[in-house]
């Protein structure tokens, strides 16, 4: 075999939910009432351009979700293959250069020498203290002092060249494509475009995709020859570990909400729709659970799972497999904490629900509590399921580096924003300050939950009835 | 209205041995005693007296639920849970897994935290609803939509990038404030300062925009169509009528943290070095102290509990319509 795959929890679960998206999509299409306010979403400009920005930090997420490993140089002829014990993802392929160039300690982004000074021999044998030259960090240079400068411009210049190429190629597909839908002729299309005169915001989207691709060109051709957000304390490239943590930062953001979806669904929906002492029970078990401060149960279950893990390391065969078992465990916990509040939503609205003339009419007609509760509430409920999943993203988000800060976040070992910031906090003290992790990693997570928190605007003013 | 808060005192406690249930199985059912002994004492070489002794000092040598072995009410009473409960419900905390005394740590420890999520708590809510209140003033205009812009992105930046951030400008490159410290009386003034205007701030973006959303809801009622068409001007319409009515979801939002702002901030007093309960509680968490942040957690719910009662009471004072009954 050339590789073996490697299944991990979160992998499924994020492919399960990839799964059910499509399917909600193709369900989507086939309905034009369920159509309407996916509609109202895309016509406006701020919807259009977060969901481009998402949508790219998925393909990152989705990409880093598909882990095998490889194996070892065989022992001799007909030897069992052995494979390496470091989990890799399909997207650390697609990275090639950026997760293998790594320098001694830390460096400067676009720097050509460490950060510390260390003592170099010289050719003539005499040895002196300065800062060591960096082994791929502009490595092409003979110069740097002279050179730079005009490398990095020519770079720029090059990346840019790639950029304009793939736009305009794009927004010339994007003008014949409209053309052809329309019927009409390309050079009206492109005035469309170009005036923002249809429906849907199409210079906006051009425009978001436009700069993304600048981005992406751009990093590509310097990452190539610079680390352009530096290098951490094991010289690891701080841009590979930012685009790293995506993973993590969608996977709590996703997966906690998703996991605890089934009990807040059938708990919130049975206590508004059977009332009585399910109602209760239910009402003391969510009341009881949000009365405990979310950051110390948190903390507490964390503290816990730990202690497990400690004792029982044989369960793990990959280091990857414990930090992502914990992720998910984390997930779980911070979901148990959030639960409370969509379930309390759900129970109130099913109430309202309950009451309605259709709902009356099925009941008189002898139809069933679980085909009332199925064909009838379900569906009436589900826009504020949709609401809160995106609302509650870009907090879930901001929380795993609070809580990676606080040491009861992912495992230590697991690329996330938080640890990036809290590795870069002890180093503050220091003179020249390192702040490029810092700031690498806010910067991220600033893009991630802006757009997140733009998307979630929209959402709720598309899908919520009290806002129309 | 005495009844009623009778009642729902009593109604907490309920909620208060399902806390207990719940954080009793996540320490003692899922973790043994054993286990925690041997975090305590290291993993490696760890004589079983050790261990035992370990329990005994601290009282988890006994059964957890049920002693088979005890006679008549000592059955339930002579075990761990109903040891380490009932010492909770009337606030005793027992000794932390060190041996230092809780109650007296808790209480120490309160002050800093009140001196500055107080501040922040105040000044915070000041200031977001007069931004709420400009935005609403200004609805539908460049200044609303730019303001709202502004939340927004202020919303979007982590907290721990003000913290940082403020502690880099403010202290290291301007040397207005200490970075970090504590100190008793007057002298505390300076190293509070720093931290209750960044708590502020890292609070304007989301605060000022939820309190815009409730202004600009109440703007659409009838009541301040009546107003104005009774020739009043906007300004006394937004002050002596919107916001008296928006007082109420308002309250929702604040009354219920009151209490909470005795646990102060976990984040920011670790970082500022503010002797607090939050930082207490985080040394806690990194030294594993079981016994301690089993005591937080109770001491959270207890005043959690205790602000879902005050709102319901501050509901009455602020709307005269409601009545607890």
């Amino acid at each position: 075999m050339l590789f073996n795959p490697v299944f991990l929890w979160t992998d499924m679960l994020l492919w399960l939910l990839l799964v059910s998206v499509a399917f909600y999509i193709w369900r989507v299409r086939q309905r034009e009432h369920l159509l309407q306010p996916w509609r109202r979403l895309l016509r406006s400009r701020s919807g259009v351009a977060s969901a481009v920005v998402l949508l790219a930090f998925v393909a990152v997420g989705v990409f880093d979700s598909l882990h095998f490993r490889l194996p070892l140089e065989k022992q001799g002829n007909g030897a069992e293959t052995h494979y390496s014990p470091e989990v890799l993802s399909v997207f650390d392929l697609m990275v090639g250069p950026l997760r293998k160039q790594v320098e001694k300690t830390y460096s400067a982004p676009f720097a050509v020498q460490l950060y510390t000074k260390e003592t170099i021999e010289l050719p003539g044998g005499k040895q002196v203290r300065d800062y060591p030259r960096l082994k791929y960090g502009g490595a092409h240079l003979r110069e740097p002092v002279r050179e730079q400068a005009g490398d990095i411009a020519v770079t720029a210049l090059q990346g840019g060249v790639y950029a304009f190429f793939l736009c305009g190629g794009l927004t010339v597909a994007l003008a014949l494509w409209l053309a052809r839908r329309r019927g009409i002729s390309p050079g009206e299309a492109w005035t469309m475009i170009r005036h923002g005169r249809d429906e849907i915001p199409w210079r906006t989207l051009l425009t978001t995709i436009g700069l993304l691709i600048l981005f992406g060109c751009l990093a590509t051709v310097f990452s190539a020859k610079y680390h352009i957000f530096g290098t951490d304390k094991v010289g690891q490239d701080v841009f590979y570990l930012s685009l790293k943590s995506i993973r993590t930062g969608l996977m709590i953001g996703t997966l906690t909400t998703l996991v605890m979806l089934p009990f807040a669904l059938l708990l919130g929906i049975m206590a508004g729709y059977f009332r009585g002492w399910v109602d209760d029970v239910i009402q003391y078990t969510y009341t009881t659970l949000s009365s405990i401060p979310g950051v110390l149960l948190i903390a507490a279950a964390v503290l816990i799972l730990q202690v497990y893990m400690d004792n029982n390391q044989e369960l793990f065969d990959t280091v990857a497999a414990r930090a992502d078992l914990r992720l998910l465990f984390l997930c779980v916990i911070l979901g148990i904490t959030s639960w409370t509040g969509l379930c309390r939503l759900l129970r109130g609205e099913t109430l309202k629900v309950r009451e309605m003339e259709f709902i009356q009419a099925a009941t008189a007609f002898g139809v069933g509590h679980f085909r009332i509760i199925a064909r009838h509430i379900l569906p009436n409920v589900m826009h504020i399921v949709l609401i809160s999943i995106v609302l509650d993203f870009s907090a879930l988000v901001l929380a795993e580096a609070v809580l990676s800060y606080v040491g009861v976040g992912v495992d230590p070992s697991m690329q996330s924003w938080g640890n990036m910031i809290n590795g870069a906090r002890l180093e503050m003290a220091r003179e020249p300050m390192v702040w490029w992790s810092l700031l690498a990693a806010f910067v991220f997570m600033f893009v991630l939950v802006l757009s997140a928190n733009l998307f979630s605007d929209r959402v709720r003013d598309a899908f919520d009835p009290r806002v129309r | 209205m005495i009844n009623y808060i009778i009642r729902r005192i009593l109604y907490a406690i309920p909620i208060l041995i399902g806390v207990n249930l719940l954080t009793f199985a996540l320490f003692f059912v899922v973790n043994t005693p054993d286990n925690m002994a041997r975090i305590h004492l290291g993993v490696k070489h760890v004589t079983p007296e050790a261990i035992a002794k370990w329990k005994h000092e601290r009282g988890y040598d006994k059964p957890l639920m049920w002693n088979g072995a005890a006679q008549g009410a000592k059955q339930v009473s002579d075990t761990i849970f109903f040891e380490k409960s009932v010492g909770m419900f009337a606030f005793d905390f027992g000794r932390s897994d060190e041996g230092r005394d809780i109650a007296h740590d808790i209480k120490t420890r309160m002050w800093p935290s009140l001196a500055i999520a107080l501040p922040v708590f105040m000044v915070g809510l000041a200031i977001n609803i007069t931004f709420a209140m400009l935005m609403a003033f200004f609805r539908a205009t460049y200044i609303d939509f730019s303001g709202v812009v502004l939340c927004v992105a202020m919303m979007s930046i982590s907290g721990l990038f003000y913290i940082i951030g403020g502690q880099y400008l403010v202290s290291k490159l301007l040397h207005l404030t200490p970075i970090s410290g504590f100190d008793a009386g007057s002298n505390a003034l300076k190293f509070i300062i720093l931290p209750v205007v960044i708590g502020v701030i890292g609070g304007i973006g989301s605060g000022a925009r939820w309190y815009r959303t409730i202004f600009l809801e109440e703007t659409g009622r009838d009541y301040v169509r009546t107003a104005r068409a009774k020739g009043l001007s906007e300004l006394s319409v937004l002050f002596s009528h919107v916001l008296k009515n928006a007082m109420i979801p308002i309250l929702t939002g604040a009354v219920v943290v009151i209490p909470l702002l005795f646990m102060g901030s976990l984040i920011s007093e670790s970082f500022f070095g503010i002797p607090g309960l939050g930082s207490y509680t985080i040394d806690a968490i990194n030294a594993q102290d079981f016994a301690i942040v089993r005591a937080m957690v109770f001491l959270g719910s207890v005043l959690y509990i205790i602000g879902l009662i005050l709102t319901d009471i501050s509901y009455t004072l602020v709307d005269p319509r409601i009545r607890l009954e």
